[in-house]
């Protein structure tokens, strides 16, 4: 314990923040660290673009429009994957959105006390499934249970273009299929805290005014939790667009546009997992690069919307009520 | 109710009233079953391929060359075990300091910056990552690693613990605080022993939680660890571990490589439930941290 | 049917003009295994200001929700005993709550309009009922506002955001919004206990003039506002009504020893 004298000495010299030495020391040590977050995004930033520049200097701005994908020819373009990565992450939300939100409602709103943590356990632990188990899944389970039904759409919807060529349940439907499954969860979860920060007084102003439940949820309640769910969904989009792993396993990694649903195809995530290590000639890993530039700059534009729409939901509540 | 209403109230129109409230419910619901049908599905495949392939062998011996059936994932196991324990020792002291940084004198455009660059680093794909980590370990050390993995799981790790460190410390209320400065403490041993007991559980299901998101995680090892079919706990080498080695042996042409891949599985689902339910276990009655 | 408590209530105050509107007997009420409301029974009349007081939590609140069975959406809440609207049960198996909702209206104690324009606001109870659209939605809309002695106000900002009025023009906000719906009954649970003066006095002028066409029950904890608007007043103290009956003599000389303790201020 400091003496007597020294605790009267750094009574003087104590300011707001503890000017002694030892806080100083901790004050700084901690800033630190907490600089060091964003100088692992700054590095992140820096070293991928840097490393993609012999591309950009080759290919210029076709590079995201070139659809050829070609290591033997060096020949390479952007547009198969950024193609692949958006149609896939689109067909899963198509399917995760109503189910996730479906399911939000189910826990948020009508749901009896004893099941709600259960069922949101369950849907946790959907979230909480590594990636590579999905693949893995996926290869064995879903692809052969895939087949059949696509078999039987191409022969009697192939006049559509979604349903044409060769089915082998490998491609598009089940990477769109295995990444709603794995959005699902975050979907619910966002969608459900935010339908359960609308203030109770909106649903009795509701109820009290003879609405029922459906009435009170597509009047005041969506309304104030519209701007926090289109967060949800984006936010999902994002982990669709950033998924590696299992679309890899499914997904069939052939660099070819086509709008079937049936039809292999890559996405920027799996290009980089599959084909990072083969690469040998510097063009092909700068190309690569690249295309990792290209995802990061998506994710983060991706994630900083969801982020805005979610904060303006808590600031909007907070001003709820003038006095 | 049979009494006149003042206004005539069609009865077509209450019907339609009851049939959309109706129609909620049973889309609710089947979109809740559709939510946790899959979950069931894939529990199950892998614990009934899974099972039968867990055997003493499967933790206790290493993998026999390719083709040839027997052996196990012992190194893969270990593996695993080191790159998380690397991962946390990288991945929580920034996290847990830094979200301690953030509740306490974060309140200014720095902070807000840190924040987001955590957020941003929330987002990035996990294989960005490994390319991150490829570039600035692997490629300086002329070799894969354990270290390297270790660096990109625990990159991975920082804005979760960080995010649930700042809330749960935040919600230390000022009055402890108060109370050890009144005493004569130091700033830096307020925070370290009072503030971060207080919110010790909070941190605890933070860390937990963390631990089991990137004991999954395959895509940051393709690029940093390699994998490797000996036996290896040296950091400067390639190491094996359990994703790794599920994704190489599910790529394969092999069926008992396919087996050991669902044995795999299934420890991994396993450990992670643990820690689940272990973080929820510590949080349990108390104040949930907000998202 | 109506047993011997509920007679004697009856005969002070009902009269030809101003029949039972609501008839309250034995009415019990529990959360979970607490006990909230203890064998209630009352009547409330027709177009008549109604108000019940008493010490923060002695259940009147809980009382006045029963009323309209708000307190149906609360888990582990059980209502026992009867309440009769013009002589029917509304807690009977086979009544529709949405319906019932619609004839007993209420207006909360913190004003709670919606994420809406002021016009959605009122709006939504008539567009959700069916009752009119278009033209005629829109002199609803006028006329329910007029009533609730805010049209001046907001004519002119009707596509507004709700939040953008004053606290005291929100709680005249919710009140257009549960006359919108043409109830016979206004619950009010301490209507003004959120607002400045000024505003409450504009909102008991207002149940003044609704008083002509609207059965009203108000919860208070302000008993001059008791005094001033209502003609029948009820204490509740624990769950049970104490006494009840014209304010004029319960604010005087109350019957009950407890009533006159807490109306004089020794408790509560």
């Amino acid at each position: 314990m400091s003496s007597v004298t020294s605790r009267a000495h750094s009574l003087r010299q104590r300011g707001v923040f503890g000017a002694n030495a030892s806080d100083r020391v901790f004050r700084w040590g901690l800033f630190v660290f907490a600089a060091s977050v964003l100088a692992i995004i700054v590095v992140l930033g820096y070293e991928l673009a840097h490393a993609s520049l012999p591309s950009m200097r080759h290919f210029g701005w076709r590079f995201l429009i070139t659809s050829r994908w070609d290591p033997v020819h060096y020949v390479f373009g952007a547009l198969p994957f950024v193609y692949g990565t958006l149609v896939s992450s689109f067909l899963a939300l198509l399917i995760a959105v109503p189910i996730g939100l479906g399911a939000a409602v189910f826990l948020a709103e009508l749901s009896p006390r004893w099941l709600r943590g259960p069922v949101s356990f369950l849907v946790e632990l959907l979230a909480a499934v590594p990636s590579i188990v999905y693949g893995l899944w996926g290869i064995f389970v879903l692809l052969p249970a895939l087949r059949p039904v696509q078999v039987w759409l191409g022969q009697h919807l192939g006049f559509l273009p979604l349903f044409q060529g060769p089915a082998y349940g490998i491609g598009m439907m089940a990477a769109g299929l295995i990444l709603a499954i794995m959005v699902i969860p975050f979907i619910t979860a966002v969608s459900r805290e935010v339908l359960q920060a609308v203030p109770a007084s909106q649903r009795e102003a509701a109820y009290a005014l003879g609405a029922t439940r459906w009435e009170a949820l597509r009047g005041p309640v969506f309304r104030y939790a519209r701007a926090g769910i289109l967060g949800a969904i984006i936010l999902g989009l994002g982990r669709a667009v950033g998924e590696t792993m299992a679309v890899t396993m499914v997904i069939g990694n052939r660099p070819d546009i086509s709008l079937s649903l049936l039809s292999p195809s890559y996405t920027l995530a799996s290009a980089l997992a599959n084909e990072f290590l083969e690469a040998t000639v510097q063009i092909h890993t700068s190309a690569l690069l690249e295309l990792a530039l290209i995802l990061f700059a998506i994710t983060v534009v991706i994630n900083a919307i969801a982020r805005a729409m979610l904060w303006s939901v808590s600031r909007g509540m907070a001003q709820g009520v003038r006095e | 109710m049979t009494s006149a209403p003042r206004r005539t109230r069609s009865r077509v129109w209450e019907a339609k009233r009851k049939a959309a409230n109706g129609t909620m419910w049973i889309v609710a619901c089947t979109a809740t079953v559709a939510a946790v049908i899959p979950l069931v599905v894939i529990l199950y495949y892998v614990a009934a391929h899974g099972l039968p392939a867990l055997n003493i062998a499967f933790f206790t011996q290493l993998p026999k060359p390719p083709g040839e059936t027997g052996g196990g994932m012992a190194n893969a196991i270990v593996g695993t075990l080191v790159l998380v324990g690397l991962a946390s020792a990288i991945g929580l002291p920034i996290g847990i300091l830094g979200g301690v940084y953030l509740a306490e004198f974060g309140n200014n455009r720095f902070g807000w910056g840190v924040r987001f660059a955590a957020d941003v680093l929330a987002g990035v794909p996990s294989i960005v990552i490994g390319i991150l980590v490829w570039v600035i370990v692997v490629v300086p050390m002329h070799s894969f690693s354990a270290l390297a993995g270790g660096v990109a799981l625990g990159i991975m790790m920082i804005p979760t613990v960080m995010r649930t460190t700042e809330e749960l410390v935040r919600l230390v209320p000022l009055s402890q605080r108060e109370a050890a400065l009144s005493l004569g403490a130091t700033q830096w041993r307020t925070v370290f022993k009072v503030v971060l007991l207080a919110a010790k559980g909070g941190i605890i299901t933070g860390v937990l939680l963390a631990v089991a998101r990137i004991a999954g995680e395959t895509a940051p090892l393709l690029l940093t660890t390699l994998g490797n079919s000996f036996w290896s706990t040296r950091l400067d080498r390639p190491i094996a571990s359990l994703p790794l080695q599920i994704f190489q042996y599910a790529i394969s042409p092999w069926d008992d490589w396919h087996a050991k891949a669902w044995a795999a599985s299934l420890l991994l689902v396993l450990l992670i439930t643990v820690l689940s339910i272990a973080a929820r276990y510590v949080t349990r009655g108390r104040l949930r941290a907000v998202r | 049917m109506l047993d011997t408590a509920v007679m004697q209530h009856a005969e002070t105050t009902a009269g030809a003009d101003h029949p039972i509107k609501i008839a309250i007997a034995g009415l019990d009420f529990f959360y979970g295994r607490f006990q909230a409301l203890r064998n209630v029974s009352l009547n409330v009349c027709e177009r008549q200001i109604t108000a019940f007081i008493g010490p923060s939590g002695c259940g009147k609140s809980t009382f006045l929700r029963a009323l309209n069975r708000m307190n149906d959406v609360i888990e582990g809440a059980r209502t026992q005993g009867r309440v009769l609207l013009d002589g029917e049960d509304i807690y009977a198996p086979d009544v529709d709550v949405v319906a019932l909702r619609r004839r007993v209206g209420m207006v909360f104690q913190r004003p709670n309009p919606f994420p809406m324009s002021i016009f959605d606001n009122v709006a939504f109870g008539p567009r959700i009922h069916g009752f009119a659209r278009g033209a005629e939605l829109e002199d609803l809309v006028e006329r329910s506002l007029t009533r609730a002695a805010l049209w001046d106000e907001v004519k002119d900002i009707l596509r507004q955001s709700a939040f953008s009025l004053s606290g005291g023009q929100q709680q005249r906000l919710c009140i257009a919004r549960v006359l919108a719906v043409d109830p016979e009954v206004v619950l009010m649970d301490e209507p003004c206990s959120a607002l400045d003066p000024i505003s409450t006095l504009r909102i008991e002028e207002l149940m003044n003039e609704l008083k002509e066409n609207y059965t009203i029950v108000i919860v208070t904890h302000n008993m001059q506002q008791a005094a001033r608007v209502s003609h029948v007043t009820g204490f509740f103290l624990h769950g049970e009504l104490i006494e009840l009956g014209p304010s004029a003599k319960m604010f005087t000389q109350p019957d009950d020893k407890r009533t006159e303790d807490y109306i004089t201020g020794r408790f509560g």
